[in-house]
């Protein structure tokens, strides 16, 4: 209080753009006074960025849609071979985020509840796929999942293809979007009271009980921003995809490959009426996460 | 609190981690290998060859003038948001955190087109800046700009909740006794997060280091001028230059692998620290 009040009165501020009037404005910009210096450089540079570097590129893409006709725009986004990599993004996203959240589930559990050799090991390789580029990773995964491949022969016995086709594009997918989910759940399991669990079992719960009762409804949160996460990120993703899925049109061409493609042809309207679509679905998948995460986070 | 982790006694849970250790052996480990001995399949005449071409050597320097102009903007950029949004408590704070957070959301290959479309001669500023002689798209100013987008987040989000956790007594401490806005982040605040923001540098260096389809759409892909190492690996593998293909794959498998030992002994850091509050301020 007597800080606030000294700074209200004279400012001892050595910032020289940070005057007695914006103290005035505090009534309705501030939410509480602000004590220490640098406000005015620090939210005038980062607000500054955010316009330069994130906003202005995205509303031009916007705008430049804008001055499209609509029957041209319905045209290049109704395609059918746009809307065939619609179905083909979505699918792949969907099979690999559900397997992916096992896995990363499986991974987070056994390296935060057990004590094994290669514990640490594990726990560092999840990152792998964050650093390794996506072009590494896809050209990888295609190499060991071909039909001559180390495991593509394993699936050959079966006459099951997974590079160059379908499945290709799920695996690609799975190994982008792991680290997402053990990230999120890991610190949740991390920071779980075992005292929470005992006091489950001294009151006669039995294991499943204590997992499906206790345990699960508190990862719940952490498992939703994880799948969320890697759902949004197997949309866009486009390196490792592009490199294992053959890119057959009407069969494995996902959503950013298509626009790609527009791109090559010089059809800069079609493309940039593609990139609205793509842009504006994964920024109501973030408003939507950003939402589910404040309910869940405000009841926690 | 007690900390759950314990020796697996039963069987169910010596099942649980075999299949984990199946599954990152499958996922994580066999790719790591395949890269290694793809690379090195051909002799080391012929990688050595192959690290020696120009279009090798080239790439590789595109590469870190990427990472290492990358870097130190966002780092200036993350401090300052990080900064902002848990020092002061105005009108669109929240804002401000979630539209930092539209990179991430954002496709790689829409966000390079957003770039092409703003700088790109279909745009007011790109043909502004095509009269004056100035070209940024498919040349590797384009490829800073996009990898620049790609990268804002992360150290901005590293900083903010370790920023909001240390809260603000020390540096207004600091402000009562007579210190300045530069005094007390350089002997305050910086001292309190300079591994968080180590960290952040190490993280924003590899996605810097590995973007793809951002990169992909502004660089045309000109041989020996626009292609860093992440294009090159797929323009090799498309020409069916595998071996190459692979010594370039093995290059980045080798910086990824550097990133994930920084980063995991920063993060035994960062436990020992916590471990022991009384270091904390020696450190």
């Amino acid at each position: 209080m007597f800080l606030q009040n000294r700074f209200a009165v004279t400012p001892h501020c050595p910032e020289p753009l940070n005057p007695a009037h914006i103290v005035n404005l505090s009534l309705r910009f501030f939410r509480s006074t602000p004590i220490l210096p640098g406000f005015s450089m620090s939210f005038g540079f980062s607000t500054l960025y955010i316009s330069l570097v994130i906003l202005l590129p995205i509303s031009a893409l916007l705008l430049y849609v804008s001055g499209m006709s609509w029957d041209q725009y319905w045209f290049a986004i109704t395609d059918a071979r746009v809307l065939q990599s619609y179905k083909v993004t979505i699918q792949g996203a969907f099979y690999s985020t559900i397997i992916v959240t096992f896995i990363g589930f499986l991974l987070a559990w056994i390296v935060t509840r057990y004590d094994f050799p290669g514990r640490r090991l594990i726990d560092s390789l999840v990152d792998l796929p964050f650093a390794l580029p996506t072009s590494v990773a896809g050209i990888t995964l295609s190499a060991l999942f071909i039909p001559s491949g180390w495991l593509g022969q394993w699936f050959e016995i079966f006459g099951i293809k997974i590079s160059y086709a379908f499945p290709g594009i799920v695996v690609a997918m799975i190994f982008t979007s792991l680290p997402f989910i053990v990230r999120s759940v890991q610190p949740v399991l991390e920071d779980m009271e075992k005292e929470l669990e005992e006091a489950a079992l001294m009151l006669g719960a039995n294991k499943w009980q204590i997992f499906w009762r206790v345990i699960l409804p508190t990862l719940i949160p952490a498992l939703i921003t994880g799948s969320s996460q890697a759902f949004i990120r197997s949309l866009g993703e486009f390196g490792a995809v592009i490199m294992i899925a053959g890119n057959i049109p009407f069969e494995t061409e996902v959503t950013s490959l298509m626009l790609f493609v527009r791109l090559q042809e010089y059809n800069y309207p079609a493309a940039a009426a593609i990139a609205s679509v793509v842009l504006l679905a994964s920024l109501i998948l973030l408003f939507l996460l950003q939402v589910v995460q404040g309910r869940f986070f405000k009841k926690a | 609190m007690a900390k759950a982790i314990k020796q697996p006694r039963e069987t169910h849970q010596w099942l649980l981690i075999g299949l984990g250790i199946v599954m990152t052996i499958l996922l994580l480990v066999l790719p790591l290998v395949l890269i290694f001995t793809q690379a090195f399949s051909g002799g080391l005449e012929l990688l050595w060859a192959n690290l020696n071409e120009d279009y090798m050597k080239h790439a590789l320097g595109l590469t870190i003038l990427a990472a290492v102009l990358t870097v130190p903007i966002n780092l200036v950029f993350g401090i300052l948001l990080a900064w902002c949004v848990t020092h002061y408590d105005f009108f669109g704070r929240r804002l401000l955190v979630t539209l930092v957070e539209i990179p991430y959301a954002t496709s790689p290959v829409v966000a390079g087109f957003c770039y092409l479309v703003v700088y790109g001669l279909e745009g007011t500023i790109g043909k502004w800046l095509y009269a004056k002689d100035v070209q940024l798209m498919f040349a590797w100013p384009g490829i800073i700009m996009v990898t620049v987008f790609v990268t804002a987040p992360y150290i901005a989000r590293i900083l903010m909740p370790l920023m909001q956790k240390q809260g603000t007594e020390e540096e207004i401490a600091a402000l009562s006794l007579g210190a300045t806005g530069w005094q007390i982040f350089w002997r305050v605040t910086l001292p309190n997060i300079k591994w968080a923001l180590l960290y952040g540098a190490v993280i924003t260096n590899a996605r810097a280091v590995g973007e793809f389809g951002a990169v992909a759409v502004v660089s045309g892909t000109i041989m020996n001028q626009t292609l860093t190492l992440p294009l090159l690996v797929e323009q090799l593998n498309n020409d069916y230059k595998t071996a190459a293909a692979f010594t370039a794959a093995a290059l980045l498998a080798c910086m990824a692998l550097l990133t994930l030992v920084l980063k995991t002994a920063m993060e035994w850091r960062q436990e020992r620290r916590e471990a022991e509050p009384d270091e904390v301020h020696m450190g």
